[in-house]
């Protein structure tokens, strides 16, 4: 038995995400030591016909084409890891759900915005089943690590499921609702360490949401400081749209 | 000679996003030369709308995940100066070496990991481990570094966290100054043998005059943040009047759309720059375009590798200057700003319009945002680089695809992929932000 088959593989992103595996630096060659890297387009243009032990799947559906890719690959692979908000959230892309589709297609193609067909935003989980989850927008480069070698031991991975304040007090950081400022916090799912807090700016929620947020809390909080209720809301519509039940 | 060649290279490799290359040549004669665009539109300028100037910096940084902070000082320029905003000298200071340290990476990473595999007849970097493993470890070190500086500046360099409208919400301290400095002195070390590297490749032999567009300037600067836009055929615009620069136009073999100017098409980037400005490098830039072999005007697409690494001296030159600047000044901590969405209200606010135009590692990008009284984005519109260069790609095809007729059709095929790669493409990039038409307003 060989060395075991990674591919990595993009729907609709950024590529960001696959850049902060390519961003390991020298660890890189450590982790390229454990496994046989057969496919990575950004960075190799060889291919593989065989099964995948380990497939990363970075991006959103947005179109039929993408859905049929994510199947395919679903059905080549021993193991699926869904990594980045795009890929698990559905992220950033989301944000078109909220808006008629048309009137997306008209806003930037014009009167030939049928030219390029697309879907609403869906993560990857809402299509096939994905035995791994990495968060974030970006992903942070430890968990990455951490999740790779889970996937490769056969052994479950665990999501925290507290709030990113409470790595953030860890942290030691003030509050930025004592700064006068909305932050998404309270309600998003920890794991980045409390990044962006740690650097000065707020969190936009890109983890995704806990399971049970604390929305009474939060708007209690939002009432003690005299913010308005609705500047939350569409913060969390930035990374969570496509995680609302779809009406249609 | 007549002969049928037909090239049908689906999803191209090592370039950033999704593209096929179509050639179709019958009885000798060139029928089709197509870069397809098969990205999926993301509908950025849509998602912007209805939402705060203060979140178009996050948000469209997630248009490419390499240019992130290329397109985030776009983004933060364009949103100043629509509510009008003036940022101080300090915040100039560091956005101008989070470019450097942008161009620096990208071009890192296009030199070493996308072009050279080519030049040296391997498929990817994973083949260059064999015979060439120091200059892979080498590489993944200044990869790193740009990095490394990036998450001391802005937290990371992927999608930064701490510039934003108004400056920086976390300013280096003197001993991460000096931290950044030790890696740019080793960054100084490693272009050295980088230089060697690349001199010694063989890059094709091919010429078209093109027209070139770029930021340019009446000072000794190489532009790259501040400037007007100048072409090679001697057209001069301020920013604001950008559209009559890209004049874009649809296609139906490509979400992305193309552009043209004075010709039928024009091109943008690293040897677009060093085609108009190259007197205004760094004296160690300078000296690497000789060593290289490289001057202006130069027309072979195929060399924008190298005016890349030329840029990479001059980059890495300033970004060091900059940081020893900071360290012999200190950096005024007092100017650290806590922004969110100015629910603080510490940024005044007026509606207007603003454009950015800033040079990132695939030429020249512009954002352009229309905001109302409470800072809210009624129009959004974004160019970028490489759906600039598409028409000028394909017009480089037509003129290659004759010249090496001659040869078998593998060659041919891997010509043409590298002259794409030459030019960096970011399709993510090109596709995620079209031309809005606002149709209906």
């Amino acid at each position: 038995m060989g060395r075991p088959k990674v591919a990595f593989f993009d729907l609709s992103c950024c590529e960001g995400c696959q850049l902060q595996v390519a961003n390991l630096g020298e660890a890189l060659l450590d982790v390229l030591g454990l496994v046989d890297l057969v496919e990575f387009r950004e960075v190799m243009s060889e291919s593989w016909e065989g099964r995948y032990d380990v497939a990363f799947v970075e991006g959103s559906v947005v179109n039929e084409e993408s859905e049929q890719r994510l199947c395919e690959i679903r059905q080549r692979s021993n193991v699926l890891v869904a990594y980045g908000s795009c890929a698990t959230i559905g992220g950033v892309n989301g944000m078109k759900n909220r808006k008629l589709l048309s009137d997306v297609q008209s806003t930037v193609y014009g009167d030939k915005g049928d030219w390029f067909p697309v879907t609403k935003t869906r993560a990857l989980h809402q299509i096939v089943e994905v035995d791994y989850f990495i968060h974030g927008c970006p992903i942070h480069p430890d968990e990455f690590i951490k999740v790779l070698k889970s996937a490769l031991a056969g052994l479950p991975y665990l999501v925290p499921d507290y709030a990113v304040c409470v790595e953030c007090k860890f942290n030691e950081n003030v509050c930025m609702y004592d700064k006068g400022v909305t932050c998404l916090g309270p309600v998003t799912r920890a794991g980045c360490n409390s990044w962006c807090v740690n650097n000065g700016n707020v969190c936009y929620g890109c983890r995704g949401m806990v399971s049970n947020p604390n929305q009474t809390g939060a708007e209690e909080v939002l009432r003690s400081y005299d913010l308005d209720a609705n500047l939350i809301a569409n913060k969390m519509m930035m990374y969570n749209a496509a995680m609302e039940q779809c009406d249609e | 000679m007549s002969r049928n060649v037909s090239v049908n290279v689906e999803f191209l490799t090592r370039v950033e996003g999704h593209g096929h290359i179509i050639v179709d040549v019958q009885n000798g004669v060139l029928q089709k030369a197509e870069l397809q665009i098969v990205e999926a539109p993301r509908f950025f300028e849509a998602l912007l709308q209805g939402r705060s100037i203060f979140e178009a910096q996050h948000i469209t940084s997630r248009i490419c995940g390499i240019c992130a902070c290329g397109h985030s000082l776009a983004s933060i320029q364009a949103a100043e100066n629509a509510i009008g905003f003036s940022p101080s000298e300090q915040t100039i200071k560091l956005r101008k070496l989070l470019l450097h340290m942008e161009n620096l990476d990208s071009h890192i990473l296009h030199i070493y990991m996308l072009a050279a595999p080519d030049l040296l007849g391997v498929q990817s970097f994973i083949g260059l481990m064999k015979d060439h493993a120091e200059a892979v470890r080498r590489a993944l070190r200044m990869k790193k570094a740009c990095n490394d500086v990036c998450d001391i500046l802005v937290g990371r360099h992927v999608h930064p966290i701490s510039c934003v409208v108004g400056g920086f919400t976390k300013l280096p301290d003197n001993k991460q100054l000096e931290a950044m400095r030790k890696l740019l002195l080793q960054m100084r070390e490693d272009l050295v043998p980088t230089v060697a590297l690349v001199a010694a490749l063989k890059f094709p032999e091919f010429d078209r005059e093109t027209e070139y567009v770029a930021l340019v300037s009446d000072d000794n600067e190489y532009p790259l943040l501040s400037g007007d836009i100048g072409s090679s055929d001697g057209v001069r615009k301020v920013k604001e009047e950008y559209r009559e620069i890209t004049n874009e136009f649809l296609v139906p073999h490509s979400s992305a759309k193309h552009a043209k100017l004075s010709r039928d098409s024009y091109a943008v980037g690293a040897l677009a720059r060093f085609n108009l400005n190259a007197d205004k490098l760094h004296p160690t830039a300078k000296a690497v375009a000789e060593t290289l072999g490289l001057s202006a005007p130069c027309y072979n697409p195929f060399l924008n590798t190298v005016a890349q690494l030329v840029e990479c001296a001059h980059c890495a030159e300033e970004a060091l200057q900059i940081v020893e600047e900071l360290l012999a000044q200190g950096v005024v901590q007092s100017e650290t700003v806590i922004v969110g969405v100015n629910e603080n209200r510490s940024i005044p606010v007026r509606a207007g319009r603003g454009v950015g135009a800033v040079e990132v590692p695939r030429g020249i990008l512009f954002h352009d945002y229309e905001v109302d009284e409470q800072g809210i984005i009624q129009q959004a519109n974004c160019v970028i680089p490489t759906g600039q260069n598409l028409e000028n790609i394909e017009a480089d095809m037509h003129k290659l695809v004759p010249e090496i007729l001659g040869k078998k059709d593998e060659e041919i095929t891997l010509a043409l992929e590298m002259l794409v790669r030459a030019y960096d493409p970011c399709i993510s990039c090109s596709t995620h932000f079209l031309e809005v038409d606002f149709v209906g307003r």
